[in-house]
């Protein structure tokens, strides 16, 4: 059985908390090389993203972030980088919405399906990369890239009036048909606005996740191949079926990503949509250890930095600081990690070593 | 002044609308705030920007980019002593000022000169992002060039299908132009923002041929000064006169409300002739432009 380690635990949170501190300490620096005072700039940060509609703002970005995140991670946790997530969700709440706007079913019906659609589209999607890894070795990291790119191109195309677009001459903007409002995702009404009712899935979707990794023996295989290829083949894991999956299940969550903006905010998919989210999810990813908890933590703050940025720009700070922190907490994380990774091995060895001198030493007690 | 996607110092687009507000405040001896959207934006984003400032005692709110339609839809509702201004767009309310310009008029001009400037027989378009509105800039264009030499031949290209980033990335239009340029195409009209700097860049390149700019007069540019011999004119688009405006009205507690439409005939847009480089062919230019004001040619508004 395993005991619960104090130190072990402890470890595990350090590596986050101190590329956040490290990330701070650079802004500063940042700040200060630039003639501006740090404090009241984090004092702004923090009032500023403190307000409860900012808790709103930071919560429905944060659902979007997390899934995004869960997507990433899947992946990641078998050595896969999915760098298409971004393409696998646009793609996927385009499609989605397009069916979305041509049905009018009760929305106990329609909104499953509308979120079903979203999946299946995001998951064939993230397959094709899948199936070329697997058939003709392409690197997945090139192929997800490129099928973005392309994810954006059929887009454009479908999304133009008279195809599956609707043009709105005045606003001088193009769209999907708007989903009828009896299939519109519940909120929660707040004094600071509505809380996207997406974020209940959200959650569901991070508790399947740590399910399906750490109490299956799909996630154990899954890690298995993160691990050691050869052992795992070895051991009897087929690795083509497992990328070939775990490349489905990534893009599906992706597809949930464009979800809680579809279906809670902006009811369509037009020329508006938010683009770029699938690459905060390799950062929040990697913020939180492809750990569920870890990755909410890292989508909050994330969602709280944003936030931030707009507080800052309104005090006369430049918007951009906030994109230096964030850059720097990505890089700070990956250096806090290996080096709290060495000293838990350091740590290890001279636990072992002291357990071993112990143990001679007792033993030699016995014989003299 | 909530800008879009490459803010003040877009040298193009956002500075035009900059420029009204620089004016504007020395005038009237105004305090003003200016906020930037950044890539990759959501509603929530552009409605708490403009919230902000409304929230904040800021009159008049002017929205850049049709982006904003829907936020200033919402944001004018809670707000209604305030005036907002839109700009490419058309939102009701009766504290809205939406502002539109016939793009495609001052397009077809610059279409015109291309054609008559050419050598090669080949011109090129760019556009940031494949949306209607960046639509209207290259029909104009294409039928001010068909309209003048129908054997000159039109090559139209956009950086993006979709993503907003084509007005704020000047190294993809950069490569678009070059490409253009390798196929002996010697006249490029860019309306991308910001990204209409980079192929300017790559024309100036390449001597003998023409870049022509888009929304300010971006011969007059500071920052574009190492390129101007090869910026052949631009195709003006007001943004400035249009938030001075609605900014002066409000000042005078007249708030200028409703769709205002600014084009040829009201000087809303025009085709700038500041380089001197058009003067042999500026007597068809300006024959073009009566025929336009008169109502003699209707421009499209869509390719």
């Amino acid at each position: 059985m395993k005991k619960f380690d104090k130190e072990r635990a402890l470890l595990a949170i350090a590596a986050p908390v101190l590329a956040v501190i490290g990330a701070l300490i650079v802004t500063a620096l940042v700040l200060l090389a630039t003639g501006k005072e740090p404090f009241t700039a984090f004092h702004v940060m923090i009032n500023y993203g403190d307000k409860t509609d900012s808790q709103v703002y930071i919560l429905n970005k944060a659902t979007t972030y997390y899934l995004a995140g869960l997507a990433v991670a899947v992946g990641f946790r078998m050595n896969l980088f999915n760098i298409g997530v971004d393409g696998q969700y646009r793609l996927a709440a385009f499609f989605a919405a397009a069916v979305g706007g041509a049905m009018s079913i009760p929305g106990i019906i329609q909104v499953p399906l509308i979120i079903l659609t979203a999946m299946v589209v995001g998951a064939v999607w993230a397959a094709i990369a899948g199936v070329l890894k697997v058939t003709r070795g392409v690197s997945e990291v090139i192929s997800t890239i490129m099928l973005n790119s392309i994810a954006g191109i059929v887009i454009g195309y479908f999304l133009q009036d008279g195809r599956l677009g609707v043009l709105d001459k005045n606003a001088n903007m193009v769209s999907t048909k708007p989903i009828p409002s009896g299939s519109h995702l519940f909120n929660f009404s707040t004094g600071g606005g509505a809380v996207d009712g997406f974020i209940v899935l959200a959650v569901v979707a991070g508790v399947l996740y740590w399910f399906g990794l750490n109490r299956t023996r799909f996630g154990f295989d899954l890690r298995a191949v993160g691990r050691s290829q050869s052992a795992a083949e070895a051991s009897g894991v087929s690795v083509k079926r497992m990328v070939i999956t775990s490349m489905l299940i990534s893009g599906a969550l992706a597809g949930l990503v464009g979800m809680p903006t579809l279906l809670n905010e902006s009811y369509d998919y037009g020329t508006d949509f938010p683009v770029g989210i699938g690459f905060t999810g390799i950062a929040v990813a990697l913020l939180g250890r492809n750990n569920p908890v870890g990755i909410a933590v890292g989508a909050v703050l994330w969602a709280f930095l944003d936030r931030a940025a707009n507080g800052l720009e309104f005090e006369g700070y430049d918007q951009e600081l906030v994109g230096v922190i964030q850059g720097v907490i990505v890089l700070a994380v990956v250096i806090a990690y290996e080096l709290v990774r060495r000293y838990g091995l350091t740590r290890q060895q001279r636990q072992v070593g002291a357990e071993l001198a112990a143990a001679a030493a007792h033993k030699q007690e016995v014989t003299a | 002044m909530a800008y879009d996607v490459g803010g003040r110092g877009d040298h193009s687009f956002n500075d035009s609308a900059a420029r009204g507000l620089d004016k504007a405040d020395k005038e009237f001896n105004l305090k003003s705030k200016e906020l930037t959207a950044s890539n990759g934006e959501t509603e929530s984003d552009r409605e708490q920007r403009l919230d902000s400032l409304a929230g904040a005692g800021y009159n008049p709110v002017i929205a850049v980019g049709f982006t904003y339609g829907d936020a200033v839809t919402k944001i004018a509702k809670k707000y209604p002593k305030t005036t907002f201004g839109i700009v490419d767009s058309v939102v009701q309310g009766s504290n809205v000022d939406s502002m539109t310009f016939a793009t495609e008029q001052s397009s077809y001009l610059a279409g015109v000169a291309a054609a008559l400037k050419t050598k090669s027989g080949k011109v090129g378009f760019i556009g940031g992002v494949h949306n209607p509105l960046i639509g209207t800039f290259q029909a104009g264009f294409d039928q001010g060039v068909k309209d003048t030499k129908p054997s000159v031949q039109v090559t139209d290209q956009y950086l993006y299908e979709t993503d907003t980033k084509g007005f704020n990335d000047p190294t993809t239009a950069q490569g678009k132009a070059q490409g253009m340029l390798d196929q002996g195409i010697d006249v490029i009209y860019s309306a991308a923002g910001l990204s209409g700097d980079g192929s300017i860049q790559a024309v100036a390149g390449k001597s003998g041929a023409w870049a022509i700019g888009v929304d300010s007069d971006q011969y007059q540019d500071p920052a574009l000064a190492k390129y101007k011999d090869h910026i052949l004119t631009s195709a003006i688009k007001n943004v400035d006169v249009a938030s001075y405006d609605l900014i002066k009205s409000v000042h005078d507690g007249t708030a200028k409300t409703g769709t205002n439409n600014y084009t040829l005939a009201n000087g809303g847009v025009s085709l700038s002739t500041t380089g001197g480089f058009l003067g042999d062919v500026q007597s068809q230019i300006d024959a073009a432009k009566q025929k336009i004001v008169s109502g003699q040619i209707t421009v499209k508004s869509a390719p």
